[in-house]
């Protein structure tokens, strides 16, 4: 059985061990480092990237607006082409659904794409448990999976391993799952996606049945898209007989053409490149051409909930390009993990909270587990205004609101753990409607410049233990701009 | 098994959860601004296949030019040079692209696609020749939609060799949108830009994982379809 994400501690602890281990931070801090400057070479290339980017957010929001509409067009032209639609209202039914359709095929393996709606279920777990064992494909899940670990970035799960970690893992542990690794396996990448290969050889050749997700879901045609770089994709959905995917309903786009937005943005912002190596379209069955069963699994799962959140709901938009992990200062010095989620980073700060709702202290912290720079919003290629969204919800763990919990609408009361946040956010509502006060407070700080604390007292001393008080200026913005311009801004 | 009862239930939370939206609008009222460009840059044909077979090149994609009086030897010359013992050929390769003498001299066997040439017996063979359905200069792409000349998709994936010939003429466009528009949907699209490769050990690029290690493609002058 391999780890699960339940009974994961607020992002605070799990930030903090993450934050000792020296290891870890060096290999996401190389890691993020190399694809930052690539992504933002690839994205320079396009000169109407801000239009790409528009084009994007307007047909993801069109979508989202009328996704009943959109959810039966998708299904009545996929069971047109051959394809069987089934709907999961949360993890556990998509679970049974996608078990039931194994147990049918009479096989007892699966192979898999990577796929993230598969990892928020927990699909593989339940698999094991109807005694049905799960191979990934994909070489960095599969590393995953076989150091018994847990993913820790959207893209890449193994970011967090090095090449001499990965080598060691693959020694170790590849005999347990097949064919072992070769004799004297160095750290070199090449050799290591070597290993891979070989140990994946036989398991594609013999599966009947597969289970990917999908990146796209076009309404018009009923045609599915997975985007991937190895080639372990197009060999589950090309090579056994039975195929199954499982997608969030959020991933459906009206039209054909829409796919042209999204096919420039996805790649360059998340591998940083021009294009991925690989990417297969297909729609319901073709005669003599892949498999013969197509099952389209919807999944729900606290989608809903999140789309009746006004503001939350542009987090429905994501295409899980993952480049707002690649430039988050706390990302890079958290990690994945500490975000108990397989939706780590930003967006994972927002859209685990609203996908489960208030269910522990964890939810209740990931909002706060941001600097609120604003690098996320800056990448998005969906545009999605993460720290819009990040206040939006500390707003409502500090001072309680109206929440969709599995479609019902509730109030949630203000969180304890919450004290300090709730203080601090009345204050600045108040200072912000009373300019008066703003500049005084502000002028206060000025002048108390040297005489800057290095913990806070009272009971926001728990937030300095976490966090480093910034560097006041010698000299405050708004002092600045009066001497400078004149009239105080 | 799937039950309509779930169905019901998920799009019942959707409509909830969209009160907001007003009842009389319609999805094409959500206006979607498409000020984007269609292609990037006007270019000529010749420097569509130029910046095509730059940026093949800059994936790995090994790019080769020729006419169709030097395409069978040219393809002869990769599979001998790549100690190739079985070629498999889709349906619908024109046969000018073959030359069965070369072939046979270079020691090359050509396996015809059929029903009996099942998954383990194509991982026995060593390389494909493909035509293709179109190329994208702007992303360095060759786009199979199982045409003629392109067969199943297992075809061009399980043998670690796959050479690809382009036609210059009729097949290089400019751009995504550009090539959507000419796609069909309801085919079996597979969208290839380079070899198979992996950024997933430090989000480094390496190349050559599961499919085709080796991407050759032929950039066909010429007359255009036959």
């Amino acid at each position: 059985m391999s780890r699960t994400y339940v009974g994961m501690p607020a992002f605070p602890r799990a930030a903090a061990r993450a934050t000792e281990d020296a290891t870890l931070r060096s290999n996401l801090r190389r890691a993020t480092h190399t694809i930052r400057a690539r992504r933002a070479q690839a994205v320079a290339e396009l000169a109407d990237w801000e239009e790409l980017r528009a084009a994007a957010a307007a047909i993801k929001d069109r979508t989202l607006r009328h996704l009943d509409h959109y959810l039966t067009l998708l299904e009545e032209n996929v069971t047109r082409a051959g394809g069987t639609v089934h709907w999961a209202a949360d993890a556990d039914e998509a679970n049974r659904i996608v078990t039931e359709l194994v147990r049918a095929t009479g096989e007892r393996e699966v192979v898999k794409v990577k796929s993230m709606t598969t990892q928020e279920t927990g699909l593989n777990d339940a698999l094991e448990r109807a005694g049905i064992r799960a191979y990934e494909t994909d070489l960095a899940e599969l590393i995953v999976q076989l150091a018994d670990d847990l993913p820790s970035h959207i893209l890449v799960p193994a970011i967090h391993r090095g090449r001499g970690e990965i080598r060691d893992i693959f020694r170790d542990r590849m005999a347990d799952w097949g064919r072992p690794a070769p004799e004297g396996l160095t750290d070199r990448p090449a050799d290591l996606a070597e290993a891979a290969r070989l140990h994946l050889r036989e398991k594609f050749l013999t599966a009947k049945v597969a289970v990917s997700g999908a990146n796209f879901l076009v309404a018009e045609t009923g045609t599915a898209v997975v985007v991937e770089s190895e080639g372990n994709g197009r060999m589950c959905l090309t090579l056994p007989e039975t195929l199954i995917s499982v997608v969030g309903i959020e991933k459906v786009v009206p039209a054909w053409r829409d796919l042209e937005v999204f096919l420039q943005l996805l790649p360059r912002s998340s591998t940083a490149e021009r294009m991925n190596p690989y990417t297969s379209m297909w729609t319901g069955t073709s005669d003599a051409d892949g498999p013969r069963a197509f099952h389209l699994v919807l999944l729900d799962n606290g989608r809903t909930d999140a789309l009746a959140d006004r503001v939350g709901r542009q987090a429905l938009r994501c295409i899980r390009c993952s480049a707002c992990l690649n430039v988050c200062p706390v990302y890079e010095r958290a990690g994945g993990h500490a975000y108990g989620s397989p939706y780590p980073g930003p967006i994972g700060a927002i859209l685990t909270p609203q996908l489960r709702g208030p269910a522990s202290a964890l939810e209740e912290s990931l909002p706060f587990a941001s600097t609120l720079c604003g690098a996320c919003y800056e990448v998005c290629p969906v545009a999605i205004d993460i720290p819009e969204v990040l206040l939006h919800l500390r707003e409502r763990v500090a001072e309680g609101g109206e929440v969709t919990v599995r479609g019902v609408r509730t109030r949630v009361r203000p969180a304890k753990r919450h004290a300090v946040e709730r203080t601090a956010m009345r204050a600045a509502g108040w200072t912000f409607d009373h300019p008066g006060a703003l500049r005084r407070a502000q002028r206060l700080a000025g002048r108390a410049r040297r005489l800057r604390p290095r913990r806070l007292p009272g009971p926001l001393g728990a937030w300095t233990d976490s966090r480093e008080l910034p560097e006041l200026p010698a000299e405050s913005f708004r002092d600045w701009w009066s001497r400078t311009r004149g009239d105080a801004p | 098994m799937s039950g309509g009862t779930s169905r019901e239930r998920v799009l019942g939370r959707v409509r909830r959860a969209l009160a907001d939206v007003p009842r009389h609008e319609r999805p094409r009222d959500h206006p979607v601004p498409r000020d984007y460009r269609l292609t990037h840059g006007t270019r000529t044909p010749a420097d569509a296949a130029a910046l095509l077979a730059a940026n093949l090149t800059d994936y790995r994609a090994v790019v080769h030019r020729t006419d169709e009086g030097g395409l069978p030897a040219l393809v002869a010359g990769l599979l001998g040079r790549r100690g190739a013992r079985r070629v498999v050929v889709p349906p619908g390769l024109p046969d000018a692209w073959l030359a069965p003498e070369l072939l046979a001299a270079a020691g090359v066997e050509q396996v015809a696609d059929s029903p009996a040439l099942t998954t383990r017996a194509l991982d026995g063979v060593d390389s494909v020749v493909t035509g293709c359905a179109l190329a994208i200069a702007e992303t360095g792409t060759i786009v199979l939609d199982a045409g003629p000349g392109q067969g199943r998709r297992a075809l061009t994936l399980v043998p670690d060799h796959h050479v690809c010939v382009v036609r210059v003429a009729d097949q290089v466009v400019d751009s995504v949108p550009r090539a959507l528009a000419r796609l069909a949907p309801d085919r079996p699209l597979t969208w290839i830009s380079g070899p198979s490769a992996t950024s997933d050990i430090e989000l480094d690029r390496v190349e050559g994982v599961h499919g085709p290690r080796t991407l050759e493609v032929v950039l066909l002058d010429g007359t255009g379809p036959r």
